[in-house]
């Protein structure tokens, strides 16, 4: 076999179905506490710091990370758990959620002790919030083509150039972000790229938020003025930042995110052609609950495997386009199917109104971490085509 | 005589390996004999199907089409993890030859500890829309259509409705009328009437084991076989794309061919993970509870879904050679989209999925999705 793709059928433990009524009961009292509503997609304000600091509080942030950082040292399934619960509910859980599931880990494998012992507790604690520096307004799927300098100075760097399309810079506390250290040389054009720590909020640094076509701003401009970064901040091999990228990105792209962003207009179609519905509606309901079953466990076979050592990363990038595809095109179809849901339906102007909002944001779907058309090739290589 | 290496006897309702986890004798026997009297471009230059003999007899010689039935009933005794394993090999050679059926077969009779006979068998009915019916004499009458290999059949394994309830028969094949048919595929696919037939045995079905179960048995099977198929359309796809040439370099370095077969690669992804997902759910249930049901029901939608998709792109990327009667490429793709009909399409799966779905109610779907 070329191919010889794998997904093992992982069975969650016992201890995960624990953790995950505990999950929805902590859930179930923030949503009685008027924290969030979960019916409610499209709120303006996605910024929950109490919200955060309560999670951190039941030890879900950074819960697979060593004791003495601040983690609880538990599984790559538990996490999922608490993601795919927090993801369907709607929970606002953007102060967080990059730092829990890419910067830390970072962190963890390229930072100095004194930053990972200052830093990663305070994660867990939910208190600060990450963005993440990759795009630039002529570098976007094209990694590689990042200009942003660090110059090197006494002690440090001076940076200088424009990040963009960075999500939650606006509220982050901190960017770890790719700059230009060398340029490329002839045999490696990836080479001079190295990986920093950023502390935001700071002179130097100027966060302009951009308006997304939801309506909401959840990602910006920023632009970095001769702004010093220490050495110490220096994450990994000066120059080599493209040998760090790609392990890390199996956790990025398979998890429970990527196919779930849109799913509550498919709970909330259930709730409104009710519990006897036409063949019609009952033959679309079942083929979108039988792609979305079908996902979660791929999904949760990547996480299990990535659990017990391994690297899929091919079956990973197969996770996230398909997923991203699916989630992309779920409130289409629940669109199709909801024509005719009667008009005495109860939660009609809900639907609607998810409807409108799910409709505006699919777009994004399948370029966000990764486009389609980066994932192909990422498969197409493991498949032995490039 | 069978002789199993692995003669363990596992039965329904017992707790037995995952497929992935299942030791692999079963596998690994059934995959050398493919290997040797199987190979899909010699089948396929084989006009006059002087493999099938062959093939079937070291088949049984290794006691693989009684995979399911245990020791004392005749069987080989392999647990349920390790015969759905072994129908994704099947698949994975477009095999057509009564094994799945016979499997099946025996299932269903050890279910009501009935020994199953030497020789081909297939399953009545095959069809959630068809039915069987036994009266006060135990009789059984009722028309099937769409029957897998019922032709070569030398028994049939009969799920019947009665007054007092199911039961399950052992039927001689000589004695139904069975019309001649041809699925998408080639492969016989047939239409048998029961007129009064009387069983060679009859016995009381136990609880558990309905209609449904058996459709949702066959169903993961053909889930199996279809995902397999598609491993070797991708398999295939790929060695020809990096083979081919065209505008002066192979076809494998244009981007839109490389995009074809990543979506082929997810298509077969998603085939193999349902569907073993869901023999993993089966092998492993103690009753086939709603959970269960979601995993065999989205298992056959979401690979009839990858046969049509998948299979697409596999002939796209083959151009006009894949269309072609020499070529093995329709070996596997229009089996996998004959499998389609079996046991249930996609749709009638969708439809009752959807109706289970929305009789729990909005709440309860992702307390579904979400149970393993």
């Amino acid at each position: 076999m070329t191919a010889a793709l794998r997904f093992d059928p992982i069975r969650l433990p016992e201890k995960c179905e624990q953790l995950r009524k505990e999950v929805r009961a902590f859930l179930a009292d923030e949503i009685a506490a008027g924290t969030f509503d979960p019916h409610k997609p499209n709120r303006e304000d996605t910024d929950a710091p109490e919200f955060s600091r309560r999670v951190g509080a039941k030890g879900w942030l950074g819960m697979t990370w060593p004791k003495k950082y601040g983690g609880q040292e538990r599984s790559f399934l538990e996490r999922y758990v608490v993601t795919e619960e927090m993801r369907v509910a709607n929970a606002p859980t953007r102060r967080f959620f990059v730092a829990d599931r890419q910067s830390g880990p970072v962190l963890l494998k390229y930072a100095p002790e004194h930053i990972k012992m200052d830093i990663l507790p305070r994660i867990c604690r939910g208190e600060v919030c990450f963005a993440i520096g990759m795009s630039e307004p002529n570098s976007g799927s094209d990694l590689f083509a990042a200009n942003t300098r660090a110059t090197k100075t006494d002690g440090g760097y001076l940076i200088n150039g424009t990040k963009i399309w960075t999500s939650s810079a606006h509220i982050a506390d901190y960017m770890i972000a790719i700059f230009r250290t060398s340029p490329p040389t002839k045999e490696n054009r990836r080479h001079g790229l190295t990986q920093f720590l950023v502390k935001m909020k700071q002179p130097g640094i100027k966060v302009n938020p951009i308006g997304q076509i939801t309506g909401q701003y959840e990602f910006n401009e920023v632009v970095f003025t001769d702004f010093f970064v220490p050495d110490d901040h220096v994450l990994g091999e000066v120059d080599g930042a493209w040998k760090q990228a790609t392990s890390e990105l199996a956790y990025e792209r398979s998890g429970p995110e990527r196919f779930l962003e849109t799913y509550y207009v498919l709970t909330e179609l259930v709730r409104a052609v009710g519990p006897n519905p036409d063949t019609r509606s009952a033959e679309g309901i079942g083929r979108l609950v039988a792609q979305l079953h079908t996902m979660r466990r791929m999904s949760v076979s990547v996480a299990g495997m990535l659990q017990a050592g391994k690297e899929p990363v091919v079956e990973a990038s197969i996770v996230k386009d398909i997923g991203t595809v699916w989630e992309q095109q779920l409130p289409h179809r629940v669109r199709d199917l909801a024509a005719f849901v009667e008009e005495t339906a109860t939660n009609r102007e809900t639907l609607e109104r998810q409807l409108d909002f799910a409709i505006k944001t699919a777009p994004k779907l399948t370029i966000q971490g990764g486009t389609t058309e980066v994932l192909r090739g990422i498969i197409a290589r493991g498949l032995g085509l490039r | 005589m069978r002789v199993a290496p692995w003669g363990r006897t596992r039965q329904w309702q017992n707790t037995g390996n995952a497929v992935a986890e299942s030791d692999n004798i079963v596998v690994e026997t059934a995959e050398k004999i493919f290997a040797d009297l199987a190979d899909p471009q010699t089948i396929n230059n084989d006009k006059k199907n002087s493999w099938q003999a062959p093939l079937w007899q070291a088949l049984s010689e290794a006691g693989l089409p009684l995979s399911w039935v245990p020791d004392d009933l005749g069987g080989s005794g392999a647990s349920l993890a390790d015969g759905f394993a072994l129908l994704n090999a099947a698949g994975r050679f477009a095999v057509a030859v009564p094994l799945a059926e016979t499997m099946l077969a025996g299932w269903l009779l050890a279910q009501a500890r009935i020994a199953s006979p030497e020789g081909e068998m297939t399953v009545l009915p095959a069809s959630p829309r068809d039915r069987i019916t036994v009266d006060a004499d135990g009789a059984l009458s009722g028309r099937c259509r769409g029957v897998p290999f019922a032709k070569a059949a030398k028994h049939f394994a009969v799920l019947a409705h009665g007054k007092d309830g199911i039961s399950i028969a052992l039927v001689d094949a000589a004695r139904a009328q069975t019309e001649s048919g041809l699925n998408v595929g080639y492969d016989h696919s047939d239409t048998v009437t029961l007129d009064k037939v009387q069983p060679v045995i009859i016995k009381a079905a136990p609880d558990g084991v309905d209609q449904t179960t058996l459709m949702l048995m066959g169903g993961v099977s053909r889930s199996l076989q279809i995902a397999g198929a598609l491993e070797s359309m991708l398999d295939i796809s790929v060695r020809y794309s990096n083979e081919r040439v065209a505008f002066e370099k192979k076809i494998s370095k244009f981007q839109a061919v490389q995009h074809n077969l990543a979506r082929l690669a997810g298509e077969s992804a998603a085939a193999l993970a349902a569907a073993t997902s869901a023999a993993d759910a089966i092998a492993n249930a103690r009753s086939f509870n709603d959970e269960v049901y979601l995993e065999a029901a989205a298992a056959k939608i979401r690979c009839a879904e990858a046969a049509e998709k998948g299979g697409g792109i596999a002939h796209q990327v083959h151009g006009a050679i894949g269309f072609t009667i020499e070529h093995i490429l329709h070996r596997y793709s229009l089996r996998a989209l004959a499998w389609r009909d079996d046991f249930g399409s996609e749709s009638h799966w969708a439809v009752e999925l959807g109706k289970l779905v929305a009789s729990r109610g909005a709440d309860e779907l992702w307390p579904l999705v979400a149970s393993r």
